[in-house]
């Protein structure tokens, strides 16, 4: 049997990995990925949890979650989309013009 | 027993993880994410969760990264700009998330190994399969499955709508 | 019953008052003036009324109160809104509503080529409104806002040509030093207050023996505070400096306000007051002294003056100082009888004078008029009673009353206060003459392009009116008739004083709180009436008078160049002339340092100060804002960032 806290455990690295991830790259797209992972961290914590009480909530949980990450990704990539058309780059740095 | 199967499986899903956030091109990135996630789908095999795992290969491995992929060739990106366009040293952003990562890492570590966990139920026949599973969808959380059909709809339009060219 | 009657009194000249001052200028000017006389008019009939009414009943509950409503009422302390008729308040009812009916008719003559006719009607009718407010309250507080009222509607009239820069600095002086009084007054009312619980004048008179010290420091701080009110209104010293300037405005102004009723508002509040004034005998000295004193004072600079009006003006300050004298004394009747006589041949001179200045267009000064009684002859003769009468010549009023106020001042008060009414009485005689042989007499200096002409009747008839009652005035206090006196029984109850009883109680309070009571039996000692005494005192006040007279026939007649003579270079006539200087001390060392007083604290607490906070706080604010501004930088990653530390933080609180 493995141990509840194992999968938790695992959630965690995979999510701070996910947020060190967003935190650090440039390129808009691989931030994205970095949202991924953490979404997908999520989902191995709901579903461990739902093993440990054999029930199936968290199971349909993750599967909204899988859901919304679709819709998400979708919308997020046509905003890059039109990001690049604006200016032919994805460096986040560069659209800076909201600053005070 | 399941231990032996569970470390490879997690080992190999930190390391691609890993892989993602270090990547020099965005499409290194990209198949490194979809190593990571047939991992993952493997541990949901691994824990009974039969309809989730096959899920996250359909949906998240099979559309989703293949929408990522389309879009980093759509766009032609020439290199990842590390090497030109440096705002300043990004050194300093990337040990202060180092460091928030390892504090919030910290906590929640301290948080799961000091709670007790020690009483797990034993596992239904049927937990995990597609006609349980589906059969709870389409009873107890009908709502929210509709919902999320409609999430879906507006998904669809507006990135349509955010993706066309401006027609003048 | 027709003391009921007593409330339309006042409420006919507030009626007049609004509907000329609301719709003055539909209505046409013949009927403002009807609707201004005719509500003076039913007043005046009205007091009649009352008057009967009042005389129906028994000498001794001669008091009629009419509440309206109660119009502050206030846990203990309760301010009615009511009227008090007794035999004192009658008196100047009459005087205020008759006086001031015959100058409302003048005044129609007076200013028929004004513009906004109206307004001076609507004015004239709310002085009358608070006038009678004031003399008919029945608690200080009531009295009080008659006594502001007539002090804002002075402000209104004596500033009625506002185009004139001369006049609206006058108005505001007016104001301004009556209101150094009012506050005195204001004080001397709070301090009633909190002894007697009240403000009642019936309350408060009776509690007076027992709740108050004889010549006490209390009843001595209330009692001067009081006074200090009165000389304000009044135009005494030191505060008369508003009345020669208050000229400025038109003449029937001059004549109601200044001369007939307003300014004895003060010698009425000491007679209402006696049974305080009558426990505090340093304050009455006070009062008689500086009464005497501007009696004097007034008459040295009524002197010089050359302005018609100025002249008259300084008289009225110095015939005050007369009535103050006498109720300083203890003789309330004989200060009230002098009030009701000089209301009559002031108000004549007055409305004689502003016909004298009607017929030569305008002219003030006396030094451009002359030998104006061939053109003028009504208003010469009855100019000529009034000076006679402010003179002190035999049978007319003038001379009854001021004889009662001269021998009550010797055998009352001392030989010094007598000296300075005598000497006043002398100086009196004197510029009146001057001013009468002046103006009429003589030849006439007047302007080539000016033809003097006679009034219209419309002015002359209130001028013979009030001659008339010069003359006749006399009858309400001839003396040496036992028993005829009758303005002095009239007035008993209201100024009957039991002196032995006060200090019966004021010993018992005394020894209740310990202290040692001095002997006050020498002022229990009954005066008896000097009967020789008076005929003397009569005898050398009327040769006092024809030597005034006669030295101003010599002086103005007879040789016209010896005042020249007599004054040139004088520097004791430049300061006479220059009314002692008095304005302009005052100017040094009030005015000017309370108006750099008040310059500095504009410039540099409210501009530097209060200005500097508000500002102040605003730049705080920006100066933080600007700091925390850096953190928008427009950067996503940053703003991330800032996401995770925020989480962060939380669970590092969280968990520790």
């Amino acid at each position: 049997m493995v141990p509840l806290s194992h999968y938790l455990l695992l959630s965690a690295i995979l999510f701070v990995i996910g947020v060190v991830g967003v935190l650090t790259r440039r390129n808009a797209i691989v931030v994205f990925m970095g949202i991924e992972i953490m979404l997908n961290a999520v989902n191995i914590s709901l579903v461990g949890f739902d093993k440990y009480f054999n029930n199936h909530d968290g199971q349909i949980f993750s599967f909204m979650v899988i859901c919304v990450a679709a819709a998400e990704v979708s919308v997020g990539l046509a905003i890059v989309i039109s990001m690049y058309r604006n200016k032919p780059t994805i460096n986040l740095d560069e659209f800076n013009i909201m600053k005070w | 027993m399941e231990l032996l199967i569970f470390y490879p499986l997690a080992f190999l899903c930190v390391v691609m993880a890993l892989c993602v956030i270090l990547g020099k091109t965005p499409v290194n990135s990209a198949i490194s994410l979809i190593g990571m996630m047939l991992a993952l789908a493997g541990i949901f095999a691994h824990m009974h969760a039969h309809f989730i795992a096959i899920l996250q290969v359909i949906i998240y491995a099979g559309a989703i990264m293949v929408l990522f992929m389309f879009v980093i060739m759509l766009l032609n990106l020439k290199s990842d700009d590390t090497a030109a366009k440096v705002r300043d040293n990004n050194t300093s952003l990337v040990v202060v998330a180092a460091v928030l990562g390892v504090i919030i890492l910290y906590i929640i570590t301290d948080a799961i190994l000091g709670a007790n966990m020690e009483s797990p139920q034993n596992l239904s026949e049927t937990f995990g399969t597609v006609a349980m599973v589906g059969e709870i969808l389409f009873t107890k959380f009908v709502l929210p499955f509709e919902v999320a059909s409609v999430l879906l709809l507006t998904a669809m339009v507006g990135t349509v709508v955010l993706a066309k060219s401006k027609v003048d | 019953m027709l003391l009921k009657l007593a409330w339309l009194v006042p409420l006919f000249p507030l009626i007049g008052s609004i509907i000329n001052g609301f719709f003055g200028l539909k209505i046409g000017k013949k009927m403002v003036g009807y609707v201004a006389c005719g509500s003076v008019g039913l007043s005046f009939l009205t007091t009649v009324l009352v008057f009967i009414g009042l005389v129906q009943l028994p000498p001794e509950s001669r008091i009629f109160e009419q509440v309206l409503f109660d119009w502050i009422s206030v846990g203990t302390f309760v301010a009615e809104f009511g009227f008090q008729i007794d035999p004192l308040s009658i008196v100047m009812m009459f005087v205020v509503t008759g006086v001031g009916f015959l100058i409302h008719v003048f005044s129609i003559g007076y200013m028929q080529e004004e513009y906004s006719f109206y307004r001076f009607f609507a004015y004239l009718n709310l002085f009358m409104f608070a006038m009678l407010l004031l003399v008919m309250g029945n608690n200080f507080l009531l009295m009080f806002i008659g006594w502001e009222g007539v002090g804002c509607c002075s402000y209104f009239l004596i500033g009625y040509y506002f185009h004139k820069k001369s006049a609206c600095d006058a108005a505001t002086k007016a104001f301004i030093v009556n209101r150094v009084g009012d506050f005195a007054f204001l004080l001397a009312v709070m301090y009633i207050f909190n002894i007697f619980g009240s403000i009642d004048y019936t309350t408060v008179f009776q509690a007076a023996p027992e709740k108050l010290i004889f010549s006490d420091e209390t009843v001595n701080i209330i009692c001067f505070l009081l006074f200090i009110g009165a000389t304000g209104k009044s135009a005494q010293i030191p505060l008369y400096t508003w009345l020669p300037d208050a000229m400025e405005g038109p003449t029937p102004v001059s004549a109601l306000i200044h001369a007939a009723t307003m300014v004895t508002a003060g010698v009425f509040l000491v007679v209402r007051c006696n049974p305080l004034f009558n426990m505090a005998p340093d304050i009455m000295l006070l009062i008689a002294f500086v009464g005497g004193g501007t009696a004097i004072f007034a008459a040295t600079i009524g002197m010089t003056q050359f302005d018609i009006k100025r002249v008259l003006a300084y008289s009225t300050v110095s015939q005050i100082g007369y009535m103050f004298l006498a109720c300083g004394v203890g003789a309330y009747t004989a200060a009230i009888f002098h009030l009701v006589t000089h209301a009559f041949f002031k108000a004549c001179l007055f409305l004689g004078s502003g016909s004298v200045i009607h017929g030569i267009n305008g002219e003030q000064d006396m030094r451009k008029m002359g030998g104006l009684k061939k053109h003028m002859p009504i208003t010469y003769k009855t100019f000529l009673i009034s000076t006679l009468a402010i003179a002190g010549i035999p049978f007319f009023s003038g001379f009854f009353s001021k004889d009662e106020v001269l021998y009550h001042s010797l055998m009352d008060g001392n030989i010094v206060l007598w000296g300075m009414g005598i000497s006043a009485a002398l100086l009196t005689a004197f510029y009146m003459f001057r001013l009468v042989f002046m103006t009429f007499h003589g030849e006439s200096r007047v302007d080539e392009n000016v033809h003097p002409h006679e009034s219209p009747p419309i002015m002359t008839i209130p001028l013979v009116v009030l001659a008339g009652l010069a003359t006749a005035g006399g009858l309400l206090g001839l003396p040496l008739i036992h028993g005829w006196h009758l303005l002095h029984n009239w007035l008993e109850p209201v100024i009957h004083f039991d002196l032995a009883n006060v200090l019966e109680h004021s010993k018992e309070m005394m020894h209740h709180a310990g202290r040692h009571a001095p002997s006050w039996d020498h002022l229990l000692v009954p005066k008896e009436h000097n009967f020789w005494g008076e005929i003397a005192l009569m005898l050398f006040s009327v040769v006092v008078a024809l030597t005034g007279i006669a030295s101003a026939y010599i002086c103005y007649i007879k040789k016209p160049d010896l005042p020249e003579k007599m004054t040139k270079g004088q520097w004791g006539y430049d300061l006479v002339k220059n009314k002692w200087m008095v304005d302009e001390i005052y100017d040094e060392t009030i005015v000017k340092p309370m108006v750099k007083g008040s310059f500095f604290l504009w410039k540099e607490c409210d501009a530097k100060g209060v200005d500097g906070v508000a500002n102040g706080i605003a730049q705080v604010i920006g100066w933080c804002s600007k700091q925390a501004r850096v953190y928008q930088s427009g950067f996503v990653r940053n703003y991330a960032l800032f996401i995770v530390i925020g989480f962060t933080s939380l669970l590092i609180i969280a968990f520790f």
